[in-house]
């Protein structure tokens, strides 16, 4: 071949190759609602990652049950990574319509889902047909999920906060591991004690980044019995006396009584990397938190409890809620849509079976005994079924979550549009955290300005 | 220098020419793609590449910074993004920070390695050891560097390393991230570190062309060393100072990474949010695609706008 015919074929391999690529990037994956045997295809994502092994084989062998139970069904799972819902991957994948056919998001992503365009309305077939368990679950995480009467995801774990508290610290620093704190002024008091036992230890530690110190903004006021947007959800309601409480308790804790540690500006990871080393002694959060730092921060969890939240006088008058669900991408068929709903029924909503096989967790390194899912209503039968069986297969101390199983709290949701608002809110809890001369007032201020903007360009 | 012309090329260009007829043009193209069939095929894969992935985006950016999608609809909405964007009360404190990171690096950032680079000229051993150790840090993956930086050198207690230092000289410690009035200097700071080597190989390059010749005749005249940088090593790298002035600056106004990892985003009191840190809080955690685009686009335009000017100026000077 001479040299301009080889560059030549060269140059046409290349484009061919090129073109090649392209076109396999673009072209839709298989469209996998069905095959010539008859067989409903669904892909469902939040499979755990290899990282994961224990949940990862659970989740296979899952699969393989429900598969062999449901012959005319093929689940097709996909992994999204150990977060599920990282609300930047989550984004993307709305915005490029990348979502599974079935796909995890949090109680605060519905507005989100809905303006993609990707929900899909599965009010007709949620009822105990596709899930035997339907009418035990919880009307009010039902809610949470619907829109304008609509159904657009199935709920498939819901959690509440309290106050979780390091027992070794408490021991340490001669406080009762019984009696954890039950109002703020108490609250001051322990993380004194347990700041006072030096080495960097936070006796109270809280978040003020990554829109998690909004996240707890909203939380607090809520055990006051305030809350951060009016009952419409129109204007931001936090501008007030128990806004300014909330800062103020923080402000003491952290110049007053140096008990919050020198390290701010924490997010999520970084308050439970703290923790599993030891060097917090309470935090806000829900059961599941203690579950976190011992699957990922090497934490162990008979240091852990958890109480009520507290109120600032007296018990809380109302904590946060908050919880995850799957929703249905929409244009799926309606033989794909029953396949999804049965799906979860089985991995997510039936006692003893997938999430809720307590017997086949204990012996794993995750918890039984927590005081979670919350998903069926007080006095139902699944209810009672879930509760034998984590009673039975506790592999954690119950009594640790016995205070806060005992002493209940009225749940509240979380705001709309909530994300925005927490990343608005967590300039209040920065600023009051790492600036001793920072002005309260000033900061509800700027921060209720900007939220009733937000409020109201989303209008 | 004389420069000569092919004969046929200056009779073409001279003389007025009858247009051909349509299918003699025809022919003419048709001719000219298959002459240059080999390069068009080539440049198909660039082309394809950069549409796809640059300029496609792009274009799609500005249409979705005049529309709004709600409930799966998209619809027209003008300028709505764009007066809401600036309604946005972060809009303006990230304005304001990111113009004064970008000032604080063109001080810091682009007079340091230039001055590293003559400095590191002047060795005549371990030349090369020192290029890579000045080069290091830029191998380094940002956010390892940074959150070097964040654990390790910018812990706000005792064990930080520069509270460290500072404690052992007997200086007040800093709060460093903690502190809305440290948090671009501890930024500048982090960033030089982890981008001035490639700058200062590209200073040593243009230093090690100047001839040597000039420096000699200055030394006769009986200048200094400021004298010589200032007559001599500046005029003679003036281009590539220009250059890399633009360029830094392009950069530093897109200051993202640091404030994401260094400050955990916002930072304190948001003293670290800057303007491409908003699109990301748009984009990705306000459920605002369109506000984000809106907002990527007035960055565009400011930043064309500088490039634009900046190079006219400099040609204008040259």
């Amino acid at each position: 071949m001479s040299v301009p015919q080889y560059r030549k074929a060269a140059a046409l391999t290349l484009v061919a190759g090129l073109g090649l690529g392209l076109a396999a990037c673009s072209t839709k994956s298989d469209d996998a609602s069905g095959d010539a045997s008859g067989k409903v295809t669904i892909t469902v994502d939040c499979q755990p990652v290899g990282a994961q092994k224990e949940l990862l084989q659970n989740w296979n062998a899952d699969v393989a049950e429900f598969q062999r139970l449901n012959p005319d069904i093929v689940v097709k799972s996909v992994s999204v990574g150990e977060q599920c819902n990282n609300p930047p991957d989550f984004t993307a994948r709305l915005a490029g319509g990348t979502v599974t056919d079935v796909f995890y998001g949090y109680m605060t992503d519905l507005q989100q889902v809905l303006d993609s365009g990707q929900a899909m309305d599965i009010t007709e077939y949620a009822s105990k047909d596709t899930i035997p368990t339907w009418d035990s679950v919880d009307p009010a995480l039902k809610e949470v999920f619907s829109d304008d009467g609509k159904l657009y995801a199935v709920p498939v774990k819901n959690y509440s906060m309290g106050l979780v508290y390091n027992k070794v610290l408490f021991q340490r620093a001669g406080l009762d591991v019984n009696n954890p704190p039950k109002t703020w002024t108490e609250v001051r008091d322990a993380a004194k004690k347990i700041a006072a036992l030096g080495d960097g230890i936070a006796g109270y530690a809280e978040y003020s980044a990554g829109n998690t110190g909004g996240w707890h903004f909203t939380a607090l006021p809520y055990a006051q019995g305030g809350q951060v947007l009016t009952a419409d959800g129109s204007k931001a309601d936090f501008n007030n006396a128990l806004g300014r409480q909330v800062l103020q308790n923080l402000r003491d804790m952290r110049y007053g009584d140096d008990s919050m540690g020198d390290r701010q500006l924490l997010q999520w990871g970084d308050l439970l990397t703290n923790a599993g080393a030891g060097k917090v002694g309470m935090f806000i959060g829900a059961p599941d938190a203690t579950q976190a730092i011992v699957s990922q921060f090497q934490g162990r969890f008979e240091d852990w409890a958890m109480g009520p939240l507290p109120g600032q006088d007296g018990p809380a008058k109302g904590t946060l809620g908050g919880g995850e669900g799957y929703f249905f991408k929409k244009d799926l068929t309606p033989e794909q849509v029953r396949a999804g709903l049965k799906w979860i029924a089985y991995q997510k909503l039936t006692p003893g079976k997938g999430q809720l096989d307590y017997a086949r967790s204990k012996p794993q390194n995750y918890p039984v005994g927590l005081p979670q899912p919350l998903l069926f209503t007080n006095g139902s039968e699944a209810q009672r079924q879930e509760l034998e069986l984590r009673k039975a297969n506790a592999n954690v101390d119950t009594t640790n979550f016995a205070n806060f199983e005992a002493n209940p709290v009225p749940i509240k949701g979380e705001p709309r549009n909530a994300q925005a608002i927490y990343a608005v809110l967590d300039a209040v809890m920065s600023g009051v955290l790492t600036n001793p001369d920072a002005n309260i007032d000033t900061l509800l201020k700027t921060a209720e300005e900007k939220v009733n903007k937000l409020l109201a360009a989303e209008r | 220098m004389t420069i000569t012309t092919a004969p046929g090329a200056v009779r073409a260009a001279d003389r007025p020419t009858p247009s051909p007829p349509a299918g003699a043009r025809r022919t003419s193209l048709g001719r000219k793609v298959r002459d240059n069939l080999t390069g068009h095929t080539f440049l198909i894969g660039a082309v394809l590449c950069f549409a796809v992935f640059s300029w496609y985006p792009m274009v799609r950016g500005v249409v979705m910074s005049f529309q709004r999608t709600r409930r799966g609809e998209t619809t027209w909405v003008g300028w709505d993004n764009y007066l809401r964007i600036l309604d946005d009360p972060s809009f303006w404190t990230a304005w304001q920070n990111t113009f004064y990171f970008t000032g604080l690096a063109l001080v810091l950032g682009y007079a340091v390695p230039f001055f590293v680079a003559i400095l590191l000229n002047e060795f005549r051993h371990a030349r090369g050891y020192l290029r890579i150790l000045v080069y290091l840090p830029v191998m380094l993956p940002p956010a390892s560097a940074l959150f070097l930086f964040k654990f390790y050198a910018y812990d706000p207690s005792d064990a930080g390393l520069f509270n460290a230092i500072l404690k052992a000289l007997g200086l007040p410690t800093a709060q460093w991230m903690q502190s809305p009035e440290m948090t671009m200097p501890a930024m500048v700071l982090a960033s030089t570190w982890m981008n001035m080597g490639s700058a200062v190989l590209i200073y040593l390059a243009a230093l090690q062309n100047i001839p040597g010749e000039l420096y000699e005749a200055a030394e006769l005249d009986g200048a200094g060393i400021w004298r010589r940088i200032r007559h001599v090593t500046i005029p003679q790298t003036r281009l590539i100072l220009a250059l890399l002035a633009m360029l830094q600056i392009v950069a530093t106004m897109q200051l993202f990474i640091e404030p994401l990892i260094l400050a955990n985003g916002a930072g304190a009191e948001d003293s670290a949010t800057s303007v491409a840190y908003l699109i990301y809080q748009h984009g990705f955690f306000q459920n605002d695609l369109n506000g984000a685009a809106a907002l990527g686009v007035i960055m565009l335009v400011v930043l064309a706008g500088f490039s634009a000017a900046y190079l006219r100026l400099t040609a204008k000077q040259d």
